[in-house]
C-alpha cells in the first residue's frame, strides 16, 4: 500500500500528548464558523463568501479567522475525508498492543512512524476486559496486507509487547464527526 | 480465515455487511482530486478554481466531481476537521459488548445521539466501537451514563492519554482492468 506520510507529519497535533494542551474557550465567531461548516464547506465557486453571507461578515474575515484556527490547531486541516472502503481499503484493522508501561512512550512514536499507521494513541487498559494500552490503526486492500504490517510491528516491539490483537471493522455505523449543539 | 466466531454465528447480518461498501470505480481525475484534497483546500476566494488549475481542469468540473464523490459516498465530508480539544472539548473512544439480537437497536440508539461522532462494528467480543465528541470534558461522563441507561450495557471508555500520530492520507488509485483483477484476488484471500 502506498501512503503519504511526509505531509502529515507537519500536522500541528503530531506526536503531542493531549495533556498540557492549552485550551481556550471558543469565541462566538469560531463557534459560528464551526456550526456553519460542521457538515462541510458549501460546494460553491466562492465557499468562503457563502459562509460570510451566513455569518454577516466579509469573505476576507472568514478566511482570516479560518487561517487563525488552522494556526492554533483548532482546525487540523481543511480537506476532503474519504470513505476508506470506497477507496478500496477494505481491511481496516485497529491493532492493539499490551506494552510495558515503562516502554510505551518510547515505542509509541516508533509505531506511529511505521508505514501504514494512520492514528496511534496511548490509552488506558480496562482490566480485566481489556489489557491493551497502545492503539494503532492500519489500512490495507486485504486483511493479508494488514496482517503483514502487524507482524512487522510485532517484530519491532519485541519483548516489550506482552500481547496484541487486531480488531477489523466490519461496518461503518456512523461517520459524521463532531457536532456542536446549536444555541 | 480470520473471522472470529461471533456471539450468534447463525446471524448472517454481519456477513451481509462485508465488505460494508464496495470500492468505487475512480477515473484518473477522481483519484487526483481525492489525493489533492485530502491534503488541504486552499484558503483562497476561489479554492476550486485553484485546484482545477493544478489538475488541469475547470473549476466547474472540480465542483461537479466533488458533489458526485460526496453523493456516491466516496468522500464522507469536505471541510474543516476540528480538533475540539484545543477549545476545551474532548474526543473519547469507547466500546461496548452488544448482544447480536440487540445490535441493530443499539446502533440506532447510539447513532441518534449527536455526541456520537463515529461508530464502527468490529470483529471482537467488544463489537461496537464509537467516538464521543463533546464541547466540554464533563459532558462525556453524562453521555456514557445516558448510553448505559438506554441500552443496559456497560460502556468502556478509552480516553487518549498520548497522541503519537494522526493524519495518514490513503492514496486513491484510478481504476484499471489489471488492478481490479489484482484487488479481487487479494480480497478473496482476505475474507475466506
Amino acid at each position: 500500500m502506498k501512503v503519504s506520510k511526509g505531509r502529515a507529519m507537519t500536522d500541528t497535533a503530531t506526536r503531542r500528548c493531549s495533556s498540557g494542551q492549552s485550551a481556550a474557550a471558543l469565541s462566538p465567531l469560531q463557534r459560528a464558523l464551526m456550526l456553519a461548516t460542521q457538515s462541510g464547506l458549501p460546494l460553491l465557486e466562492r465557499p468562503f463568501e457563502a459562509l460570510a453571507a451566513m455569518l454577516g461578515i466579509s469573505e476576507a474575515q472568514v478566511c482570516e479567522e479560518l487561517a487563525q484556527m488552522l494556526a492554533s490547531g483548532l482546525i487540523r486541516r481543511i480537506a476532503a475525508v474519504p470513505n476508506h472502503y470506497r477507496l478500496g481499503y477494505v481491511a481496516n484493522g485497529m491493532t492493539v498492543w499490551d506494552i510495558d508501561d515503562a516502554q510505551v512512550d518510547i515505542l509509541g512514536p516508533l509505531v506511529a512512524a511505521f508505514e501504514g499507521v494512520s492514528h496511534c494513541y496511548r490509552r488506558p487498559r480496562r482490566l480485566p476486559h481489556w489489557p491493551y494500552n497502545l492503539f494503532a490503526m492500519l489500512h490495507g486492500r486485504s486483511r493479508a496486507e494488514v496482517e503483514a504490517q502487524a507482524r512487522a510491528l510485532r517484530e519491532l516491539l519485541g519483548g516489550s509487547c506482552r500481547a496484541n490483537d487486531i480488531l477489523y471493522s466490519s461496518a461503518i455505523l456512523k461517520k459524521t464527526g463532531l457536532r456542536l449543539k446549536p444555541e | 480465515m480470520h473471522e472470529r466466531p461471533s456471539a450468534s454465528s447463525g446471524d448472517t447480518r454481519s456477513r451481509l455487511q462485508w465488505p460494508p461498501q464496495d470500492a468505487a470505480r475512480l477515473d484518473a481525475l477522481d483519484a487526483a482530486l481525492i489525493n489533492r484534497l485530502q491534503t488541504s483546500i486552499p484558503l483562497l476566494p476561489r479554492p476550486f478554481e485553484q485546484i482545477g488549475k493544478e489538475l488541469g481542469c475547470s473549476e466547474s468540473l472540480v465542483l461537479l466531481r466533488l458533489r458526485r464523490l460526496l453523493s456516491e459516498g466516496v468522500l464522507t465530508r469536505v471541510g474543516p476537521l476540528f480538533q475540539i480539544e484545543r477549545a476545551g472539548g474532548l474526543f473519547v473512544l469507547a466500546a461496548m459488548q452488544v448482544p447480536e439480537a440487540q445490535f441493530e437497536a443499539v446502533t440506532a440508539q447510539l447513532n441518534a445521539i449527536p455526541a456520537v461522532a463515529h461508530n464502527y462494528r468490529r470483529d471482537h467480543a467488544l463489537n461496537m466501537w464509537f467516538v464521543l465528541a463533546t464541547e466540554t470534558p464533563e459532558e462525556i461522563s453524562g453521555v456514557c451514563a445516558q448510553i448505559e441507561s438506554m441500552t443496559g450495557l456497560q460502556v468502556l471508555a478509552f480516553p487518549k492519554e498520548c497522541e503519537y500520530f494522526v493524519g495518514l492520507r490513503l492514496e486513491a488509485r484510478p481504476h484499471t482492468g489489471s488492478e481490479r483483477d489484482g484487488n479481487e484476488g487479494q480480497q478473496g484471500q482476505g475474507h475466506d
